[in-house]
């Protein structure tokens, strides 16, 4: 214990020291207010803290809010009280804020600040609003990332690539306006609500004359879509971004994961409102864009990673990829098994199955196919809008 | 009663009711208790988060309730209901004479208390058990979030009702879903992982049947390798429990003795169709060679 650090000689006791350990923490990911800094005190004195050891045990109850940041834990501990691995502080943060999306980096925030004169006034709309700026911000960060790259076969102009997000608007909400249907139908058939009916029974001497039905609120339909971004996906990339983000704006929760050879969270960098930033985001990502493809490897990292957070039964899982895989297939079966297991629909959306002579001959593919709910193409947009009625259906 | 001891007499008598409990988490569970904060428990199931609440309601000699969580449940399941039946009858009966019906029926007499109500009327501080938070849906775990904040019921026909004893809550949940910032801010966090392989060796001789210590060492050192099988379905502390208890009462002094009962023994561990499909018979006896 001989390498604890001392304190600075600005600090002026153990609340100071103590408060300078949570914004330690706080910088790298940990969402922790004065709150907290309180509690954490309070905490060292319940516990009566007079050794390092206790001091992280009773630090650490309070500061961790979910099991990854209990992992990361200790080597933040280390770093702050005994000078460990200072000098790398590229280990711990790891991809946290990229991946919270509601709280920017201080350098990002600022960023977007002096972006506002052109970014705010779009920004700042609805939810609307917010999908057609989709639209264009999507297309800054293609641009970067695809179209040095190969040629576009299709979809090449802005005006296409903003169908396609429309598109995309359009079947999430047919998805969410099928989920008040529902709840209408519910209204007329539930069960009755007898605290209701005693209510107005009083007014008759106890004659329950009215009766009153108890609606069921449905929770909505959530979507989850992963999209293929490999060498063999290439020319499509920009199309299904532009189709995904419309997705994401149309439905606050839905979420969406890009892969080749790995698997990356877009979903904050997708529903960026500042298009400059948005079009940075997935420029990082991109590293890899138009590379190999371990469609087996990524969904079953997704399965064991996401899944249990981001999917439940009234989630719909769209695919979008080609199927064209360098692992072997029996563990994409096994995957989707498992991930049918857990999600309400698996639609998989294949660019190749609108070809006329197309047959799911791919070893991936025919693996998975069991596996699925629908099995659609998707290579104009017209094919993309004809979804909308097979989405419908689901 | 209140909890006023030190962290490590909390985990000494945690240890004393048959629960080992690891540093982690007798150091949280002590700062919830002497914080007067819910405690999150996170972790994959079977590593004993539920049992944790049980013993500390034994530990602090008061009252568990218990409040398990499902998709749906609501206001009426999870806090307080009318008694309708009951109401029914005494509006029919007091006919005529019913000017004061209104008050009369929405009065105690009628209430049936649902846990969350129940918890903070007891009259000693009791253990508050909310299980598996994160089946309930979002609406449900802000209406949740309010009542541990304040610790008060608002009924609109009967008025607020205010705890008195706050309860020593303890939430579990297993990764069914993302819970709120909100939620977990309020509460003080514990991960609860699988034992190592001297805790759960422990667990063993306090809670399982009575073995020799060549049969337990062979059980745990099984199961821990078992668990790094890729398995959907990873067995826990209380699977692992079920196996030994199951090997002592088949009378196996060794796990390589017969491997056709050993095999046979793997319901207890397994619980998917496909697990067991994969576990063949020959993977269980390469894992009892090198547990032996």
């Amino acid at each position: 214990m001989s390498r604890v650090t001392r304190f600075p000689a600005r600090a002026a006791g153990p609340a100071d020291r103590l408060s300078d350990f949570v914004a330690h923490l706080r910088t790298h990911g940990f969402r922790l207010g004065p709150g907290e800094t309180a509690t954490a005190l309070a905490a060292l004195s319940a516990a009566s803290a007079v050794d390092i050891a206790t001091a992280r045990l009773a630090l650490r109850p309070v500061c961790v809010a979910d099991a990854e940041q209990n992992a990361r834990f200790d080597a933040l501990f280390d770093a702050f009280w005994l000078n460990r691995d200072r000098a790398r502080p590229g280990v711990a943060p790891r991809k946290a804020p990229e991946r919270r999306g509601r709280a920017p980096l201080p350098e990002r925030a600022m960023e977007g600040e002096a972006d506002g004169a052109s970014g705010a006034p779009t920004g700042a709309d609805d939810g609307d609003g917010a999908a057609q700026d989709g639209g264009e911000g999507r297309l800054a960060a293609s641009r970067r990332t695809i179209d040095t790259r190969s040629d576009l076969r299709a979809y090449a102009d802005p005006e296409d690539l903003a169908r396609a997000a429309r598109i995309a608007e359009r079947i999430a909400k047919a998805i969410r306006d099928r989920r008040t249907r529902r709840r209408r139908a519910a209204r007329r058939g539930a069960g009755l609500d007898l605290r209701r009916m005693m209510r107005a029974s009083l007014a008759r001497g106890g004659e329950p004359a009215e009766l009153i039905r108890r609606r069921r609120i449905d929770r909505p339909m959530r979507l989850v879509c992963l999209l293929d971004v490999s060498g063999s996906m290439d020319v499509y990339a920009r199309a299904f971004l532009a189709f995904v983000r419309g997705l994401l704006g149309a439905d606050e929760a839905a979420r969406a994961w890009l892969f080749h050879t790995r698997l990356i969270d877009a979903t904050p960098a997708l529903r960026d409102r500042d298009r400059l930033r948005a079009a940075d985001r997935l420029s990082l990502m991109a590293e890899g864009f138009g590379g190999g493809t371990r469609l087996g490897a990524c969904l079953a990292d997704f399965v064991a990673r996401h899944a249990a957070k981001a999917v439940n039964r009234r989630t719909v899982v769209v695919i979008l990829s080609d199927g064209c895989d360098a692992d072997p297939a029996a563990g994409l079966a096994a995957t989707l098994a498992r991930l049918k297991r857990r999600a309400g629909r698996i639609v998989w959306l294949n660019p190749l199955k609108g070809w006329a002579d197309y047959a799911p001959t791919a070893a991936a593919m025919a693996a998975a196919l069991p596996h699925l709910d629908a099995f659609l193409p998707a290579n104009t947009l017209e094919s993309l809008a004809a979804l909308e009625a097979e989405f419908a259906r689901l | 009663m209140r909890w006023t001891g030190t962290w490590t007499a909390l985990r000494d008598r945690l240890d004393a009711a048959g629960y080992v409990a690891s540093d982690t988490l007798a150091m949280a569970l002590h700062l919830a208790l002497s914080l007067g904060r819910p405690l999150l428990l996170e972790g994959a199931a079977g590593v004993g988060k539920t049992e944790l609440a049980k013993v500390l309601a034994g530990l602090l000699d008061t009252r568990l309730i218990r409040l398990q969580c499902y998709e749906g449940l609501d206001a009426s399941a999870a806090i307080y209901e009318w008694n309708y039946q009951r109401q029914l009858l005494a509006i029919r009966a007091g006919e005529g004479a019913d000017a004061d019906a209104e008050e009369r029926i929405f009065s105690e007499k009628y209430l049936l208390t649902r846990p969350l109500l129940e918890a903070i009327r007891q009259p000693e501080p009791p253990v508050l058990l909310i299980d598996e938070i994160d089946r309930a849906d979002e609406a449900f775990e802000a209406y949740l979030l309010e009542v541990l904040s304040d610790f008060q019921i608002t009924i609109p026909e009967l008025g607020t009702v205010a705890a008195t004893a706050r309860p020593h809550v303890i939430l579990t949940a297993n990764g069914a879903r993302d819970l709120s910032d909100a939620l977990r801010r309020r509460c003080l966090y514990a991960y609860v992982d699988y034992p190592d392989r001297r805790t759960e060796l422990a667990i063993l001789a306090r809670r399982g049947p009575a073995l020799s210590s060549a049969l337990a060492g062979q059980i745990v050192g099984f199961v821990q390798d078992l668990r790094r099988e890729d398995l959907e379905k990873v067995p826990g502390v209380a699977e692992m429990l079920d196996f030994a208890a199951a090997l002592a009462g088949l009378g196996v002094n060794d796990l390589t003795d017969d491997p056709a009962t050993l095999h046979a023994t793997m319901v207890t561990l397994l619980k998917t169709e496909a697990d067991q499909a994969q576990v063949t018979r020959e993977v269980v006896e390469r894992l009892a060679g090198r547990a032996a």
